[in-house]
């Protein structure tokens, strides 16, 4: 019997695979250097603030400290309860991860350094990232366990809520940018980064992320004092590690399109020689490094909101707040002649 | 050539999912094989060059809608061994349904609905137009007034559906967000000087 698609087995064709490969390869291996790092990042300056050291223990100034982490999570026995559906048991935590890793491929890292520059790439983000939901959902259904089940529901329904507000905030974006692609978006704020005219939604956009990752004051999914550790309670060894490898990639990632959509991506502050000079990858590492510092920041010093007010903020507040200032922002680009 | 292949990777992943759907025992399954014919039928709306569809379906379908769905289902108490009950009834009628379906899809197929011209001609746009500016152009300018409308109609029935289940109950203890967003320190916290051994009169 003759393959029918033998004939795309050319070496052109393999020599492209390879390539496209080792470029995935080379935005997910450092990633995943990152997510350990950050890890380390958040123990030390939430410790400094709170005036703990954090930890030292692990290598000079404790920089051994997440290899250490690494080490204990891959020898921890991988523990599935008796009452719990088996294959989604397994399945949930790579779905939380994947997406996390999926929305990377169109994020610009430098002029031209990016894996698919295509079209439509805010559309991609907000489909890809509205994909990690299903991880947390099926996570605390298949646990068969109450705490995981109400951390789940609450988690999906707070997900669910806040993307609306993201997706309205990132509207009026591509409204000044008249495009869709995010290295034009990038490239349009050459003059002028877009959290200086569109600063409310810039604090929107930032309370947004918070919930969306389900990090702290929002972190009610996991909160530990009622629900032990919400969705993942049942889960141990590479089960919670790829849970809590998703969060962090989740939170790079939302600081990532922070940083391209709001304070102009791998662009210097200011357009002076010297600043031009430095590689855009610095300016873009810098932007999202802060963004990651404010997620810590937020975590060391606001309390836990009650759950009501989280969906009264989303809801109530955020909602015909960005739906109001799109229509600003729309009316006022037709005033003053900026339509593009 | 590549994208044949491509194609009837996801033709196949999506009948596989949508036989799954069906015959999936438990409902929480077969919303998960939807998620999936949902995302591999975007996968197809993407290799056709529709991309702005695709990520639509993803976004509309899978980020909400199967959302809702998942939650119904979790939610609720379900007895499988009364669902399961009574399934070979509907079965005639099922038979019936998807026989009808398959033989006029053959019928359209003798026809030439699916041959190259008709698709074809079914592709008015010119190569180099982004797809999502073309929807954009015939959306807001040739049908602006259904679209429009439609809008109203979704409208009026989110609003109907609110007020047909929406019921006021007497005597129901609500929080007043506006007055404890204000309450001060004042008003909850008074400062007293207890002196040693007299405490507070």
């Amino acid at each position: 019997m003759e393959l029918p698609f033998i004939e795309l087995l050319t070496w052109d064709n393999i020599w492209a695979l390879v390539i496209i490969v080792l470029k995935v390869m080379a935005i997910t291996l450092p990633l995943f250097g990152c997510v350990a790092y950050l890890t380390l990042a958040e123990r030390k300056v939430i410790g400094y603030m709170q005036l703990r050291i954090g930890p030292n223990q692990v290598g000079p100034k404790g920089l051994g400290q997440p290899l250490a982490d690494v080490v204990k999570m891959m020898f921890k026995e991988f523990i599935i309860p008796s009452d719990a559906s088996k294959v989604p048991f397994i399945i949930a935590p790579m779905m939380v991860l994947i997406p996390a890793l999926m929305a990377w491929a169109v994020i610009p890292f430098d002029e031209g350094a990016v894996l698919a520059d295509i079209n439509l790439g805010v559309l991609y983000l907000l489909a890809v990232s509205s994909l990690g939901v299903y991880g947390v959902l099926i996570a605390g259904w298949a646990s068969n366990s109450k705490y995981p089940f109400l951390g789940a529901v609450r988690s999906g329904a707070q997900m669910v809520s806040y993307e609306v507000s993201m997706g309205l905030t990132i509207m009026t974006v591509i409204l000044l940018a008249g495009s869709m692609n995010l290295s034009e978006i990038v490239e349009a704020q050459r003059g002028m980064w877009y959290m200086i005219p569109l600063f409310p939604m810039f604090i929107v956009f930032i309370i947004s992320i918070l919930a969306e990752t389900n990090r702290a004051p929002f972190d009610l999914p996991e909160g530990e004092a009622e629900l032990v550790a919400g969705f993942h309670s049942e889960y141990a060894g590479m089960g919670f590690a790829l849970f809590f490898l998703g969060e962090y990639a989740n939170m790079i990632l939302m600081s990532a399109i922070t940083a391209i959509i709001f304070m102009g991506g791998w662009l210097p502050p200011v357009s002076t020689p010297l600043l031009n000079a430095v590689p855009g990858f610095f300016w873009f590492s810098l932007k999202v490094a802060f963004i990651l510092f404010v997620f810590l920041w937020a975590r060391a010093t606001l309390p836990r909101f009650r759950y009501d007010q989280l969906m009264r903020l989303g809801w109530k507040i955020f909602l015909p707040f960005t739906l109001l200032w799109l229509v600003v922002v729309a009316s006022s680009m037709h005033i003053f002649g900026l339509v593009n | 050539m590549f994208a044949d292949l491509i194609f009837y990777v996801f033709a196949a992943i999506l009948l596989f999912s949508g036989m799954g759907v069906v015959v999936a025992r438990n409902p929480i399954f077969s919303v998960l094989f939807l998620i999936l014919s949902f995302f591999t039928c975007a996968g197809l709306f993407v290799l056709l060059g529709a991309e702005f569809l695709g990520l639509l379906l993803v976004l509309v379908y899978v980020g909400a809608i199967a959302v809702m769905f998942l939650f119904v289902l979790m939610t609720i108490d379900i007895d499988f061994a009364m669902l399961k009950e009574g399934t070979a009834s509907y079965l005639p009628v099922g038979l019936l349904v998807g026989g009808l379906m398959v033989t006029e899809l053959v019928l359209a197929a003798k026809a030439g609905v699916f041959s190259g011209e008709m698709v074809q001609q079914a592709m008015p746009v010119p190569g180099d137009v982004q797809n999502i500016v073309a929807i954009g152009q015939v959306l807001f300018t040739d049908y602006l007034a259904p679209f429009q409308l439609a809008g109203l109609i979704l409208l009026t029935a989110m609003i109907g559906a609110i007020t047909l289940t929406f019921r006021r109950r007497e005597g129901v203890r609500r929080q007043n967000i506006n007055k404890q967003v204000l309450t001060r320190r004042e008003d909850a916290v008074e400062m007293k000087k207890v002196k040693p051994g007299q405490g507070l009169v």
